[in-house]
């Protein structure tokens, strides 16, 4: 069935990827400011940064949750192929979610120092760990992997430790660095402001090595991934978007204005995974041993029936979380203050 | 070990521990909408210092139950992964709706709940309180409706044939409204707001107990005492609908649950008992033809029974699911009993000059909830040979690219994470109420009373 001339896997496939694509914006500001939690030397300035993100990480988490329901739900192939092939990287992801979770719930629980040393160390290895293996899995999917007539993965987990996923996996740590640090100097004044301006310049410079690198690794050794480009030079202009968004962080953060800092960094975020998903599509999972067994959003979708009723869900239900996430952060706009509530 | 059993383990672990903390977590949202009602209607400032209070706990168990709730998720792909591809096209819209509806209101609006009480209106802040009471009631919706079409499939049709096979989904609303989604629902609800009621009253019966927070206590405790009455004589008729329920849907398992052996007889209903699978006899004390009135309300209709059933589609674990089934009943019989002897004693006008009333209150806070671990227990154990009943075999349902030292691993890093978390929520549920709610008037709005000491000074 189609809708707007688009048939439903291909209107699922931008679903799926637009929840991850807000996913990696949201929970990648918080996860950025976590890798840079132990750069904060006082006690203040962990309070203020942990607060920063207080509110709101657990509500940005969700979206993982319902980026893993859709492609459950719309890819149940690809969900259980994926999940079932990367079973150790997913169960170490889920360890460090959890570390996360309770280092920023239970920190201020209690006033000893080595207490709040311990869940402050946790917190930021589980916000690094969680960066790197995200983009570990992205690269995995971007190389393919050895899978089977039978949509099997066939073959060690051990394949997935290459180099060119822990450079994806690097550089998406440096990308929520940047996104993290632009976050935190909007919600921050005074010294801990001053010095988080210069920890953006560091994380700036060192986003846009670690992603030339990986752009220049993309095109030598996996040529495959830029062939829609070469066939559709009208795609271009996605590549040249996403760097013109790139140039323009540094130049917004010179100019002190943070918060259209803060939306071309989304932006970048979503372009680049717009990238990956034009380079993917209408593949999801590429099979290294045989192309036609790869898992395609047609031989791995659901049925149209089955589709059609969960777009619906998504039509009633992506406006409201939409909404409610509007005034969440509305709420809790400006800078932060402490109070008696705060973690 | 086999990667079979490994992942039943590891499932069966993870979800209980997660299943501790979601009835806590929509127990205490009704009962925190009730108490910041009571607030905004009277204006006493006892009401806001008691939802205050209950919030901090709401926070620590709504945390933990997150933090561990999104491991199931990824478990059906990781460990189960045949069954996800089989089940996918259904199920998955189920949880998909689980993710929008439910969790992103309860994530959305718990911010507020927690850390919007300076910075919104007290009406605003209700709406966010409802709003994550909401949230969390719609999350048990989702995931009952979802293990109940796995215990009742409907909506459905089968397309292709042996490994190729997948439920594919032809109606959403039966698959919704599957034959035992609406009835189990309620049976979950009510057993969420029961062990929510008991954690509020066992905390104020400390209280009263030790003379500290009396007032605050003697309110709080009479509103949980309201909702777990009421609660406790309603799961009594959803019990029984989901009784009668599984008489009809799943015949197999309501004969292992009362250790009913005879292909066709009628059936006798235990108080107590012990099952003999090898000799298909249990031992204890019965109510004889119990069974048959229950269901047909005569004492002649006969009741399928195990060996009506190939051996290979039977539950195995009989006499665990048997003795895991009575001692929910049984359970709910004294909730039942405690409540309404309570609120006798509150209508005379003696609650809480009973010391051991309160005792028996402070302890039972443990019994909804072991109540609920061991009804899902037996429900679970009770639908195996299957995973999806009469479709999917659990043994089929695993997934092919895992090994079992992968399980094993996995296994063995959640029973430390998991331990270690228990431990740190019994150690700050315990700070939590020792500290207790702040008194009348006297809410500390200083930041800085969280402020880390310096190594040399002691607290």
């Amino acid at each position: 069935m189609e809708f707007l001339n688009i048939d439903y896997p291909t209107w699922w496939f931008l679903l799926v990827g637009a929840v991850f694509s807000g996913y990696a914006i949201l929970d990648g500001f918080d996860l950025g400011a976590g890798a840079w939690h132990l750069f904060f030397k006082k006690e203040k300035s962990r309070r203020i940064a942990l607060n920063a993100v207080g509110p709101v990480w657990d509500g940005n988490e969700v979206w993982l949750v319902i980026g893993g329901g859709t492609l459950f739900a719309g890819f149940p192939e690809v969900y259980a192929t994926m999940f079932s092939a990367m079973y150790i990287p997913f169960m170490l992801f889920l360890a460090f979610l959890i570390f996360r979770a309770i280092s920023i719930e239970f920190r201020s629980k209690e006033p000893m120092r080595w207490w709040r040393q311990m869940w402050d160390v946790m917190y930021s290895i589980s916000s690094v760990m969680l960066a790197v293996l995200l983009g570990v899995v992205l690269g995995n999917v971007l190389q393919g992997a050895p899978i089977g007539a039978d949509k099997e993965f066939q073959g060690s987990w051990l394949i997935f430790l290459n180099p060119y996923a822990i450079m994806v996996g690097i550089t998406t740590l440096a990308l929520f660095m940047m996104h993290g640090a632009i976050y935190l100097i909007m919600k921050t004044e005074g010294r801990l402001y001053a010095k988080i301006r210069i920890l953006l310049r560091n994380a700036i410079i060192f986003f846009i090595i670690t992603f030339a690198l990986t752009s220049l690794y993309t095109l030598i050794y996996i040529p495959h991934l830029s062939d829609d480009f070469k066939q559709q030079p009208a795609l271009f202009i996605l590549p040249v978007m996403a760097f013109l968004s790139i140039a323009n962080i540094p130049r917004l953060v010179n100019k002190a204005r943070y918060g259209y800092a803060f939306f071309f960094s989304a932006l970048t975020v979503g372009l680049l995974l717009g990238l990956v998903a034009i380079e993917l599509y209408p593949t999801l999972i590429i099979s290294t041993i045989d192309p036609a067994y790869s898992l395609t959003v047609y031989n791995s979708a659901s049925s149209d029936k089955s589709l059609g009723i969960m777009l619906t869900i998504a039509a009633i239900g992506i406006p409201l979380v939409a909404g409610y996430t509007y005034f969440v952060y509305r709420t809790f706009a400006g800078k932060v203050e402490l109070d008696e509530t705060s973690y | 070990m086999d990667v079979e059993i490994l992942s039943r383990i590891q499932f069966a672990f993870t979800v209980a521990f997660h299943y501790i903390y979601p009835p806590l977590s929509i127990g205490l949202g009704l009962l925190m909408v009730i108490m910041e009602g009571m607030y905004l209607r009277t204006g006493d400032k006892v009401y806001e210092n008691m939802t205050r209070f209950w919030t901090k706990i709401f926070a620590l168990t709504f945390g933990i139950g997150v933090a561990t709730g999104i491991v199931m998720e990824f478990e059906f792909g990781t460990n189960w992964a045949t069954y996800s591809r089989y089940v996918g096209d259904v199920f998955g819209s189920a949880l998909a709706a689980e993710g929008i509806f439910a969790f992103a209101l309860e994530s959305g609006f718990l911010g507020i709940l927690l850390f919007g009480w300076n910075r919104v209106s007290p009406r605003v802040h209700f709406i966010a309180t409802i709003g994550v009471f909401l949230g969390s009631v719609f999350s048990a919706v989702w995931i009952v409706v979802a293990n109940s079409w796995q215990q009742t499939p409907a909506g459905y049709h089968i397309v292709g044939e042996g490994m190729e096979a997948r439920a594919e989904i032809t109606d959403f609303w039966a698959m919704v409204f599957n034959p035992s989604s609406m009835e189990r629902l309620m049976h979950v609800w009510l057993g969420a707001f029961l062990a929510g009621a008991f954690l509020v009253l066992s905390v104020h019966a400390y209280y009263i107990i030790k003379n500290r927070h009396v007032e605050l206590s003697k309110k709080a405790f009479k509103i949980a005492l309201v909702v777990a009455t009421i609660f406790s004589l309603g799961q009594l008729l959803t019990g029984h609908k989901s009784a009668e329920g599984v008489a009809h849907n799943q015949p197999a398992k309501l004969a292992a649950l009362e250790g009913h052996f005879d292909s066709l007889a009628v059936a006798d209903m235990y108080v107590f008992g012990w099952v003999n699978k090898k000799e298909q006899k249990v031992s204890g004390l019965k109510v004889p033809k119990g069974l048959t009135f229950l269901l047909h309300q005569d004492f002649e209709t006969p009741v399928v029974g195990l060996n009506a059933f190939p051996e290979d589609e039977r539950p195995t674990a009989l006499n665990a699911i048997f003795q895991f089934y009575h001692l929910m009943v049984a359970i709910g019989m004294f909730l039942i009993a405690l409540t309404l002897f309570a609120s006798f004693q509150w209508w005379r006008g003696k609650l809480f000059e009973k010391k051991w009333l309160l005792w028996v209150f402070v302890f039972a806070v443990l019994l909804p909830q072991i109540a609920n671990q061991v009804g899902w227990y037996a429900a679970e154990m009770g639908r195996q040979p299957w995973v999806v009943y009469g479709l999917l075999r659990t043994s089929d349902a695993l997934s092919k690219a895992v090994t079992a030292n992968q399980v094993l691993f996995s296994l063995i890093m959640f029973a430390f994470i998991y331990l270690l978390l228990f431990i740190l929520f019994i150690y700050l549920l315990n700070k939590k109420i020792k500290h207790g709610p702040n008194e009348k008037e006297l809410i500390d709005k200083r930041p800085n009373q969280k402020e880390m000491v310096s190594p040399f000074e002691r607290e």
